[in-house]
């Protein structure tokens, strides 16, 4: 390996420096995806404060109304944190699958089969057993059910050969079909008459809230299952053997790796996550099963996931943030008069923007190390790690 | 009610008729796909361009009164959300499946935002033929109120799996599609190829979107697609990338989504809300014979993400 050093980019690094060389490579590999996403983030809000100032609004009124609507008050945090609860589950759902190479989009299916199997398991229970079995019970169902659907577009993707994006998606749609049947068929409560539900669980069988807030015990459901997928992906030889096979296919199999275990245990873990987060949408929002568990947050999910890179701990920051977004959408409504889709166009225009910058990887030299142009380190160089 | 009823032939008779309404955007946007998949891209973000297009479609019908001039400026922006897809797909590193996704949302959130203010007004209509009036019985006629974009679109498909095989611009196409060594060798340029195919696919998905809003269902409103951009893209993968082919596969997927309501019109409503099911369990049922976990589809674009 040569390297060339006719324009030095950063100065020869006395020896105090040298000895920082290693934070400081650290730090360049780590900076790279943070700096790039800011980088992408304010794009998109550039161009989209363009298309606001097109339709004739002040952009700067827009994101104070943002700020204020989304992180102003206790109030608006709440309502924030509230709404990113489902998102940290239902990015999870797109971001697991994603390390192993796979895009699954159909997180909206399990969430709303999740949703379904948890009321369908807990009404008959909620006469005669104690809420403290029948809660975690709704968990596992809604587990199951969502685990079942994703699954099911992994053991397609690896036996079958079909296309996981489509299969996925498919689902979403056979899945609410579903829904709607039971809740308006098998599982429906005669009382409910202008929206189908099934049975309301009765108070004590639902989540509640987190003490001292009015957040619900989704948002620490959500942020433990995002620290349980981090350690999974990063810490345990499943997770890295997932890593390499969303790498190189070919190579894990060489390697003996178990890949279509992997496929399948990542989509039905990914699926059993969204159907959690339907378990606590009825468990603690709805009470009941019905046509809300399809409010979209499968779909906002994917997103999160792809803002937050598929790494699990970023989906924290990223889903509060488009939590408090999506919190703000009320206010823009009714202080400036535009539309409630003014979130799905800047949610639009993100995700565009975002993907867009996948491309900016690499090309700075600042992180990568192995550029640095540094006449003190050559020697260091070739015979150091590189 | 006796000198209408036509009793259980009602089913076969609503199915056909459904087939024919239903199938209409199906056509349009699976025709659109197949010339971008072709080409070796795949655009998932043709439902987004479907709504946007039944969007801009009804709303220049609202105000120019003309639903055709409606159709033309639903395929210009159908053309330049493709031309957006294709010249953010030209750079390394950026994955056309997830740039359909966020194309997609981005589509349905500008719709909305722009569609809002003609929720309310009624448009013109697109014009259909009367291909019925040799029979006294209302539903056939109704059955065989042709509307025009349904013939238009079978002519295209025609036309397009003539054009694939013997001109000068299919042959590039499918150059592009199977190998991009191989166009640039012959001196094309795979970027530019599929940059158009995109648009040209953008365009013809948006004509998918006006049929919506301007003859079936008629209306503009947030829940006008129930995923048909989306099914298209599988429906072309089932049809082999060929026209003809997509034509087929269409007409089957608008008679499995006429089912539910065929059987509802004769008085069946026990599992009513499985027959929505139907379309996409097809759909599913077919992509999953079809596929194959060893070897590529045949007929494949060599070039294509998604078979890989």
């Amino acid at each position: 390996m040569t390297i060339e050093v006719n324009t030095p980019t950063l100065s020869p690094l006395s020896t105090d420096a040298r000895s920082l060389r290693p934070l400081l490579e650290w730090l360049a590999r780590r900076a790279e995806p943070v700096v790039i996403s800011l980088g992408a983030i304010l794009a998109g809000l550039a161009l989209f404060s363009l298309f606001i100032l097109v339709v004739g609004k002040s952009p700067a009124d827009l994101f104070r109304l943002m700020y204020t609507g989304g992180f102003g008050s206790w109030f608006s945090i709440q309502n924030s944190l509230s709404r990113a609860a489902p998102l940290l589950l239902t990015a999870l759902c797109v971001a697991l699958p994603a390390r192993l190479g796979l895009v699954v989009i159909g997180g909206e299916g399990a969430v709303v089969l999740g949703g379904v199997a948890a009321a369908a398991i807990a009404l008959p229970l909620t006469a005669s057993v104690s809420p403290i079995v029948v809660i975690p019970l709704m968990a596992i169902a809604g587990m199951i059910a969502g685990g079942i659907w994703i699954g099911l577009a992994g053991v397609l993707r690896h036996y079958r050969g079909v296309n996981e994006t489509i299969a996925s998606l498919l689902l979403a749609y056979i899945a609410i079909a579903l829904m709607n049947h039971f809740i308006e068929g098998p599982l429906r409560d005669p009382a409910s008459l202008n929206k189908p539900s099934t049975a309301p669980l009765p108070a004590e069988y639902m989540l509640g809230n987190i003490p001292g807030m009015d957040v619900n015990w989704g948002l620490v459901i959500g942020i433990v299952a995002c620290i349980i997928a981090w350690v999974l992906i990063e810490a345990t030889s499943f997770g890295f053997a997932a890593r390499i096979a969303g790498g190189n296919v070919r190579a894990a199999q060489i390697q003996g790796l178990p890949v279509g275990r992997l496929i399948v245990g990542f989509t039905a873990l990914a699926g059993s996550f969204a159907g959690l987060a339907g378990m606590v949408e009825v468990a603690a929002v709805q009470g009941s099963a019905n046509a809300s568990l399809a409010a979209g947050y499968g779909y906002t999910g994917i997103l999160v996931a792809f803002l937050a890179r598929h790494n699990p701990l970023a989906i924290i920051p990223v889903a509060i943030l488009l939590g408090g977004i999506d919190a703000s959408g009320g206010l823009i409504q009714r202080r400036m008069g535009l539309p409630d889709a003014t979130v799905l166009v800047l949610q639009g225009t993100l995700f565009v923007v975002i993907l867009l910058c996948e491309t900016f990887y690499g090309r700075f030299k600042i992180f990568n190390p192995d550029l640095w142009k540094s006449p003190g380190l050559r020697s260091n160089l070739s015979e150091g790690t590189a | 009610m006796d000198e209408t009823g036509i009793g259980i032939w009602g089913v076969p008779l609503a199915i056909f008729a459904g087939a024919i309404r239903v199938s209409t955007p199906f056509i349009f946007v699976s025709l659109g796909e197949s010339i971008t998949e072709r080409s070796g891209r795949i655009n998932l973000g043709l439902e987004g361009t479907l709504v946007f297009g039944a969007m801009t479609a009804y709303a220049v019908a609202v105000m120019s009164n003309s639903p055709w001039l409606g159709v033309l400026a639903a395929m210009a922006t159908g053309a330049v959300f493709g031309l957006v897809h294709g010249w953010i797909c030209k750079f390394p590193k950026v994955n056309d499946i997830a740039i359909g996704i966020a194309m997609m949302q981005f589509g349905l959130g500008l719709a909305f935002f722009l569609g809002k203010p003609f929720i309310q007004p009624v448009a013109p209509h697109l014009p259909s033929i009367p291909l019925g009036g040799w029979s006294g019985l209302p539903q056939i006629q109704s059955a065989l109120n042709i509307n025009v974009l349904f013939i238009i679109g079978a002519l295209l498909s025609v036309t397009l799996w003539w054009a694939f095989k013997n001109t000068r611009i299919g042959l590039i196409l499918r150059v592009v599609g199977d190998s991009s060594d191989a166009a640039r060798a012959m001196g094309l340029n795979p970027d530019t190829v599929r940059l158009l195919a995109t648009a040209v696919g953008g365009s013809l998905a948006a004509v998918g979107g006006a049929y919506l809003s301007l003859f079936y269902p008629g209306s503009w409103n947030e829940g006008i697609s129930s995923g048909q951009g989306l099914m298209a893209v599988a429906l072309v993968i089932f049809a082999r990338w060929n026209p003809i082919g997509c034509f087929l596969a269409a007409l089957l997927f608008g008679g499995a989504g006429a089912l539910g309501p065929a059987l509802q019109s004769v008085g069946v409503t026990q599992g009513y809300y499985l027959f929505y099911a139907a379309p996409y369990m097809l759909t599913l049922v077919i992509l999953v014979a079809t596929s194959s976990p060893t070897r590529s589809l045949a007929g494949a674009p060599g070039a294509l993400s998604i078979t890989k």
